[in-house]
């Protein structure tokens, strides 16, 4: 194989004139993580809203849940991306579109955006699934003590699902990293963008993308450590995960 | 709101969208989804040898393409399939691939993660006296696997396989990135031409929508009529 390996090539400047490559790099990894940790909170957050809608008796808020569910888990990423970029601007009135396009960092809030409503509809997925997984008796139990229906949930129902599916958010929340990558296709000028506009200056390409590949097993490796602690912190005796502390 | 929404627009492209690129798409899908569960198949009964060498080596080569993002993936296979090719066939200059050739053998390869991970539960989830059964009739390990093992496997996993080809059918979009002419890129092209973006992405989206949302129900159909009674 003819290619030109040079390892050191991190250590030269880069044309955006910010410092050498290896700092570029890890300047796209900061914007990868605010992109992931902010969208993350939001999806959370909304996820944990749809979820438990879906499980309440109302059946208007199931129908909702599961309407907001299917709409946001059967449309690519990146074409939601397009649609939160492209068209959501236009659609609104002449002045909001006018803000919102000329909004400082407006690929940045328009990934946040996506990947946060993209990942919700999964969180919401598993949030349903682990209040379901519950026994019935629980519920019951909440209500026979008196305790209304938001109160069940809040005390009763949501404490035990959400440690219980601490593990799969886990892999959502890996997810939610690697997704960020798609944003490059808004301008995002995020880890991969990085190494890819790294590859285009320097011809330097699988050097560039082996940094980019090892940051991000970096990242998951660190991920899943912590969560292995919270998990280890949050578990609730009795249960197959409550092991020796 | 949609008062200045242009359907011609799409009146004029739509076949050019459809039967070349959700053509395209779809194609890559199929044989992608074929060559990944057959590849994933592999892997997972690599993963689940006792040679321990075989399992490592299939373990790190999932762990790693599941650790890092199919964007990041895409544009190494761009990079790296034609200097494979020259390998392979001795060439001194690295060959040219199709794009077509490129797409694919990048998602076979990568989809092969998931599915493995999707067969080696199927596997796992056979009780392992039906393979003692097996050895003790005088099977050899392939025959176990072959007309014990693995049909019951698939049959068990047959829709969480397909739910996974649905996702492998959004990712197919991501080839946008590498401008591979799909479903997504060729509307973009429409769009930035005749300065419809608005239409163009509307009508990507609700037909990605309407399939995704049609196979998904064919999925969960088939989930019920599939069940085991035990």
């Amino acid at each position: 194989m003819n290619y030109n390996w040079n390892w050191g090539i991190f250590w030269e400047m880069s044309p955006d004139a910010s410092g050498n490559y290896l700092q570029t790099l890890l300047s796209g990894l900061n914007w990868t993580l605010a992109t992931a940790i902010t969208a993350w909170v939001v999806a959370l957050a909304l996820g944990a809203v749809v979820g438990t809608m879906r499980t309440t008796p109302l059946l208007w808020a199931a129908r909702l849940g599961n309407a907001y569910v299917e709409v946001f888990r059967n449309i690519p990423l990146l074409v939601q991306m397009f649609l939160w970029f492209f068209v959501v601007p236009e659609l609104l009135p002449k002045a909001a579109g006018t803000w919102l396009k000329q909004l400082p960092n407006a690929s940045f809030w328009t990934a946040v955006v996506a990947l946060a409503f993209f990942t919700s509809a999964r969180v919401a997925e598993q949030v349903r699934a682990g209040i379901q997984s519950l026994p019935r008796g629980q519920m019951l139990a909440g209500t026979a003590l008196g305790l209304t229906l938001p109160q069940t949930y809040r005390y009763v129902l949501l404490p035990m699902a959400f440690r219980i599916i601490l593990p799969p958010l886990t892999s959502e929340f890996l997810n939610i990293i690697k997704n960020s990558a798609v944003a490059l296709t808004i301008g995002l000028m995020e880890l991969t963008a990085r190494a890819r506009s790294m590859q285009e200056f320097s011809f330097q390409v699988f050097e560039a993308f082996t940094a980019a590949t090892l940051i991000y097993l970096a990242v998951n490796a660190v991920v899943v450590l912590a969560m292995r602690g919270v998990e280890r912190w949050l578990a609730v005796p009795g249960y197959i995960g409550a092991r020796a502390r | 709101m949609f008062g200045s929404f242009d359907f011609d627009v799409i009146g004029r492209t739509w076949q050019t969208l459809i039967f070349q690129g959700l053509a395209f798409t779809l194609q890559v899908t199929v044989l992608a989804m074929l060559g990944g569960i057959a590849l994933g198949t592999l892997l997972a009964m690599m993963r689940l040898s006792s040679r321990k060498p075989l399992a490592w080596l299939a373990g790190g080569y999932v762990n790693l393409l599941r650790s890092i993002p199919l964007v990041l993936v895409i544009f190494w296979f761009y990079f790296l399939v034609p200097y494979i090719g020259a390998w392979v066939i001795g060439s001194p200059t690295p060959i040219k691939v199709g794009a077509f050739a490129s797409a694919l053998v990048t998602f076979i390869l990568f989809e092969a993660c998931y599915y493995c991970e999707i067969m080696r539960a199927g596997i796992q989830s056979i009780p392992s006296g039906q393979a003692g059964a097996g050895y003790a009739l005088g099977m050899n390990y392939w025959q176990v696997m072959g007309h014990i093992v693995l049909p019951q496997a698939f049959r068990n996993m047959t829709p969480v396989l397909l739910t996974q080809t649905i996702i492998l059918f959004q990712d197919v979009s991501l080839v946008y990135i590498i401008s591979l002419p799909d479903f997504v890129t060729i509307a973009s092209k429409v769009a930035q031409r005749d300065g419809r973006l608005v239409e163009m992405y509307v009508f990507v989206a609700v037909v990605y929508f309407a399939l995704c949302l049609l196979l998904s129900w064919q999925v969960k159909r088939l989930q019920g009529r599939l069940a085991i009674v035990r």
